[in-house]
Parts: structure tokens; sequence; C-alpha cells
């Protein structure tokens, strides 16, 4: 007889450890509080999110629908200086044209650590969530793929106001657990010394929204 | 009348707990001898009051803007156990889904098993050198130790976990191991060991943080293996989690060719909506913040996206001996936020190196004799004065109090000969059954009066075994008359 496998071994003792009787396990309450009870994109909720992202010190900018490109082309300005170049910044290869800044490099099948000395990276989100002041970005053509809203150091991420939702579980639910997702609260930040937070470690060290609507 | 032998550890059904000899679950002290150390140790109190307060103080004012934070601690409470008592199926499931994304999924029945499989996994790229994201079940493993005896580099990305890998020390906290050091030691260990770092650094939070930066980055880029542990992970969907700040693991989850994920099989949540109740439970309760920077969330492997290679090793390691403990199996409920420690007027005296473990702090003293058989960690379960504030905060309301109280009651059981403690008390009981023995024992008592020559308390350096109790508390010195005596005095011996 072959010895048992790890893994028959480990839910082996999982079994041993709950018994032959074990309880079923009770119905959890979601008694907690699903949703904001206001609608997405509901300007009270906008005002939450800019509130909740600047402070984490990251910059809001806001636009109507149709000012997008400008508006990117303005944060960009803002986050990167004077003497910035156009090819130094690239977009997530579904980016909406119309949103596009002329003369950006678009993002392609690239080795990503090429993408780590651009200047600056523009991307879409999947969903904002006001109360924690979080965007999430989702691995589709529009947000691109994870490198891009990592190595360049500054990040643009455009939101439109129908994205944007009041809570957490409100959040979660139009996300796609199946694709690999980053949510980003704030630029890169530790508390390691002496627990007091300090913006930009490794990931991009200015974040500057564009909230659209 | 036949004795009764004890049962020893009855509830842990033969289950084996953490091997001895790898691993960081033991120290090789007691607490109160190591506690007693710490204590002298001026610059690590001040350095630990003025980290935990600020958390703590962080930590109140976001919990406070949930109206609904007692409905999510109970949820995820709730959730925790009923995955518990269903934990068989749902490692099941996470590995088909895992298997079914592309992922490999590995078993491990202890640290050993697991650093063997890692150890393996690397080899097999070819590399010599991996980056980690910071993970307290491979710190628990001594995964680190494991790489390094088979000449792999390892590289903590972490800042904390780099600080104290750099200073060659020891992580003191879950979530901030580096909470024992200032800005001004950091800057200290970071001139002397990063090659080429900027001689006019500062000890400003921002600059150290800068420099740390800069040392990595190359070797983010460079890197072709990365190893993290996982924060959750979702049974139905196969999707793994991690919870952080700065952005290391991002690049660590990103851009390596092969990523190695080491988890605590507790560690898994049955549905990815249960992640609503976590991810706000979690930051707020941690940090401080009402997000972390970054989540990460992926399952299995996305063509054209991060890794191309994901393995996924689940570790048992004692959790199931503590599963077979009824009273202490919610300890595996912790989500590592860390929230007990920054509350604990013992953590914050002694700081997390006296508690010989990597889990330190009210969860560690419960959660590391239960893996490793509480013999081996007998004295962590007194490590506490039972003041409650952990199960306050502790987000998913583990009653680390009432383990505690288990625990001794399980060590005390355990004890083949009765402790001098047991007789002193055995002998007590006889004394105060007894008024005129009573009456003679107090006045023998005012003898103490002599040794403690005016102070308020008794000399702590008593002989044995009076010592075992005295060292760590102290003994008013006996009062000039006894109660019943200044009544006496008062108002007479009269009815």
């Amino acid at each position: 007889m072959t010895p048992p496998s790890a893994r028959e071994e480990v839910l082996g003792r999982i079994r041993t450890a709950l018994g032959p009787d074990r309880a079923t396990p009770a119905e959890v309450a979601r008694d907690y509080r699903l949703t904001d009870g206001r609608p997405a994109g509901d300007p009270a909720l906008l005002e939450l999110l800019v509130d909740r992202v600047e402070d984490y010190r990251a910059t809001v900018l806001r636009c109507p629908p149709d000012q997008v490109d400008v508006t990117v082309l303005a944060a960009l300005e803002l986050a990167l200086g004077a003497g910035w170049a156009r090819g130094d910044v690239v977009v997530a290869p579904g980016l909406p044209a119309e949103w596009r800044p002329d003369g950006c490099d678009v993002d392609d099948d690239r080795p990503p650590v090429q993408l780590a000395d651009r200047a600056a990276s523009v991307t879409a989100v999947a969903v904002a969530i006001a109360e924690t002041g979080t965007l999430v970005l989702d691995g589709s053509p529009a947000c691109g793929r994870r490198a891009l809203s990592l190595l360049p150091d500054c990040l643009v991420c455009v939101v439109t106001a129908d994205q944007v939702v009041g809570s957490v579980p409100e959040g979660l639910a139009r996300l796609d657990p199946l694709r690999p997702l980053t949510m980003v609260s704030g630029p890169s930040a530790t508390s390691d010394i002496e627990l007091q937070r300090v913006e930009g470690v490794h990931g991009p060290r200015t974040l500057m929204v564009v909230l659209a609507g | 009348m036949t004795a009764t032998v004890p049962p020893k550890a009855p509830t842990f059904l033969g289950l084996p707990t953490a091997p001895r000899g790898v691993g960081h679950l033991r120290g090789d002290r007691s607490f109160p001898d190591a506690a007693r150390e710490a204590l002298r140790d001026g610059q690590l109190r001040a350095n630990l009051g003025h980290a935990t307060s600020t958390i703590r103080g962080k930590r109140g004012r976001v919990v406070a803007e949930l109206p609904d934070w007692a409905q999510l601690r109970e949820a995820g409470r709730a959730l925790k156990a009923a995955t518990m008592a269903r934990l068989d199926d749902h490692l099941e499931e996470l590995e088909r889904q895992v298997t079914a994304r592309g992922g490999v999924v590995h078993w491990a029945r202890d640290a050993v098993e697991a650093n063997e499989i890692v150890t393996r996994l690397v080899q097999a790229t070819g590399t010599t050198e991996v980056v980690k994201v910071k993970s307290m079940a491979t710190q628990e493993i001594g995964l680190n130790e494991a790489l390094e005896a088979a000449g792999l580099d390892v590289y903590e990305t972490d800042l904390a976990e780099l600080i104290v890998q750099l200073g060659e020390d020891k992580p003191s906290h879950i979530l901030v191991p580096a909470i024992h050091k200032n800005r001004a030691e950091i800057r200290e260990i970071f001139l002397r060991t990063i090659p080429g770092v900027d001689p006019g650094l500062t000890d400003d939070p921002r600059h150290l943080a800068m420099a740390a930066r800069q040392h990595l980055r190359e070797r983010f880029l460079r890197a072709r293996v990365a190893i993290s542990g996982a924060n959750f992970a979702v049974a139905e969907t196969g999707t793994l989690t991690v919870v952080e700040s700065e952005g290391n693991g991002r690049m660590c989850l990103t851009l390596p060719e092969t990523l190695i994920t080491v988890m605590g099989i507790e560690k898994i949540v049955p549905t990815w909506r249960d992640l609503e109740v976590f991810l706000q439970l979690l930051p707020r309760s941690s940090t401080g913040e009402r997000m972390n920077p970054y989540t990460s969330t992926w399952a299995g492997v996305t063509p054209g996206d991060g890794p191309q290679e994901f393995h996924l090793v689940l570790l048992d390691n004692g959790r199931t001996a503590v599963l077979a403990d009824e009273v202490g199996r919610e300890a595996l409920h912790c989500i590592r936020c860390s929230a007990c420690l920054n509350v604990c007027p013992v953590y914050e005296r002694a700081g997390g190196h006296a508690y010989g473990s990597v889990y330190p702090g009210p969860i560690g003293a419960v959660l590391s004799p239960m893996l490793t058989g509480v013999e081996d960690n007998a004295s962590l379960p007194y490590a506490s004065s039972l003041c409650g504030a952990c199960y306050e905060v502790c987000p998913v309301a583990i009653d680390i109090p009432s383990i505690l109280v288990h625990l001794r009651a399980e060590h005390v059981e355990a004890q083949e000969k009765p402790t001098a403690e047991a007789l002193a008390f055995r002998g007590l009981a006889k004394v105060m059954s007894n008024p005129r023995l009573w009456h003679l024992t107090q006045r023998a008592a005012k003898l103490g009066r002599l040794i403690s020559r005016g102070k308020p308390t008794l000399p702590n350096a008593m002989p044995p075994p009076i010592s075992g109790w005295t060292r760590s508390r102290d003994l008013p010195t006996p009062p000039k008359e006894t109660f019943v005596e200044s009544w006496v005095r008062e108002h007479g011996s009269g009815s």
C-alpha cells in the first residue's frame, strides 16, 4: 500500500478534527449595509469620492464628459511639470480614443519591464468606491495589464460618473473575480516607520484622478 | 477510590502539531525571562509606546466612521466559523478552481514539507534569487532559512521586512515587523548595509522609503521568481488576494515569470462576496485606513498579464490540531490585522520579541501554543492580564481571553507532578478553612515587614519557589495590623 499523499493526510486530519457529527454552518446574516442607498453616479457620491481620494494625497480633476482628453493633459502637466514629452506617457490599449491625448505611446505586448522608464501611464477603471476612495482596475483593455498601472511613476486614472458606487459591497458586486484585479486607494504608501503614513514607495508615487461627469 | 489520570490534551485527537527544529514558533526562553530584559530597554519601550498609540488613534477614528461595524464584525465571525465547519470541502473546491485556471496546487503537512516543495519549485526554474512579499506563513515555517541553506538568495521587499533582514533582526509585530526600531535606528541600518546608499541620508521617513525604493527597484525588474503569502483565497472562484501598501506586493505578483504562494489552510473564504466583509474589516483594523493602498487579486494564470506559472502551497503545520480544539479553533479565524497587539498593555511594554514566535501579542499567545502544542510554549498563555481589550478590537470577535484561560487549564492538567503554585494554593485552602490557623498565619505574615524595611512592597528577589511568584508580581508589605485587629482596636471585641 502506498502511504497517503499530503493531500489525503491533510484532508483526513480536517475530518478527524471536525469529528463525525460536525455542526451544519448557520446561515450568515448579512445585516450590514449592502448599499449606500444612493445610486451610482449620484452627485453626493462623486463629492465623497473626491474627498476620500484627496485624503490619500492624490489629486482629482473634474471635467465634463466631453473634455476628458484635455483634462488628462492638464493632469499630466500638473504631475510631470515642465518639459515632459508625450512619448513618455503610455496609455492602456483599450482607452477610448476620445480620451487619449495625441502623441502618447500605446501599450502593447512589449516585456513589462520596458514600462519602467516611462514617466506616466493613463488607464480607465472598472469601478470606483466612494466610501473608501478606491479605484479598481480589472485588466480589461481599457484598464491595461497590471504592469502598466504599476511601473511608471505617475498613474492617471479616468473615472466616469456612472462607475462611482457608494460602498465596498456594491463595488465588489460589479467585478469579475476571475480577472486579475488591482484595487488602488491613493498612491503607493507605507506605515512601516513609526506607523506614520508616507506616500510613495514602490508603486506610482503620484496618483491623478480625472473624474468625468 | 481509583486515582484518575488527567487526560492529556483531550481535544487534540492526536493530530500532529508544528514540528520542532524548523520555523519560528518557539522562543529559546520563556516569556517572563525574555520580557524582563525587554522591559529594561527604554528605547524599545519608547518606540513601541509611540507607534502603538499612533495606530490606536487611527484605528479608532476609521472604525467609528462605519455605522455598521458591529454587524460587519459579527458577519466576519460567522463567516469564518461557517468556513471552518466545512474546511475540507472548501479546500477541495479551491484546488479544483485554481487548477482549472492554470495554477498548480501543492499540499504540505508541515513546515519541513512546505520548505521542500518551495525549494524544489524555485530550483526547477534555474534561478538563484527570489523576491518575497511579506508573509506570516513563510516566516512561520522559516522559508528564508531553508532557501538560503539551498544556496538561494532571498530578498524581502516589504520595507519593514527589509529593515529586519538588513539589520539581521527578528520581526516583532505582525503588520509592522520593525515596529521596535525608530527612524534614527533605521537610518543607521540603511547606512551600514545598503551598498551605494546616499551618505547624506536623513532620518525623514520619506527619505528612508526612497532609499528602499532605489535599493529594490533593479531587483524587482530582474526577478524571475516571487514568493508570496495570501490574505484570502476564494474557494468558488480560485481567486487569491494579497492586501498591501507599498506596491512591493504588486511588483512580486506581476513581474516575475513564476509566482509561488504559500497559504495556511485557514485563509480560505467560500465565496467572492465574503470579501465584501473582510475588505472592510481588515484595513480599518490594521493600518487604520479606510482602505489599504493596494489589493491584488488573481485566479490562476492570465495570459499576457503577470506570472505565467503559478503554484499554490496549502500549509497545515499544526492548524488541524488547532481545529480539533473546540474552544481554541476560533484562533484560526484570525485575519492577521494586529489590532490586538496594538491595544495590549503587555505587548506595548514587552514588545514582540519576548513572545519568541512570529505571532506575538494576544493572538500569538493563543495561536503559537496551539500550533506547537501547549507544552512547547507553556509560558505564553500567561503573558496576559486578561483585560479583554484584544477581544474588544478583534474584527472577527475572537474571544482571546477565554482561549487563554482554556490553555492555562490545559497546561496545568498536563503537569504530572503538582507545581509549587498548586501546592501553595492547596496549603492556603487549608489555612483559610481554619480560623485559628488563619490568625496565626496572618500574624506570622507581619514578619514580612522586617524584610521590606519600610518600603511599600516586598523585594522581588525571594528564594525559590517563592521567586516564581514574586519575580513578575509585587507583593505589598503586610500592614501593621490585620483588619480584625484594627476593628477590635476601634470598636472593641464585643458583638
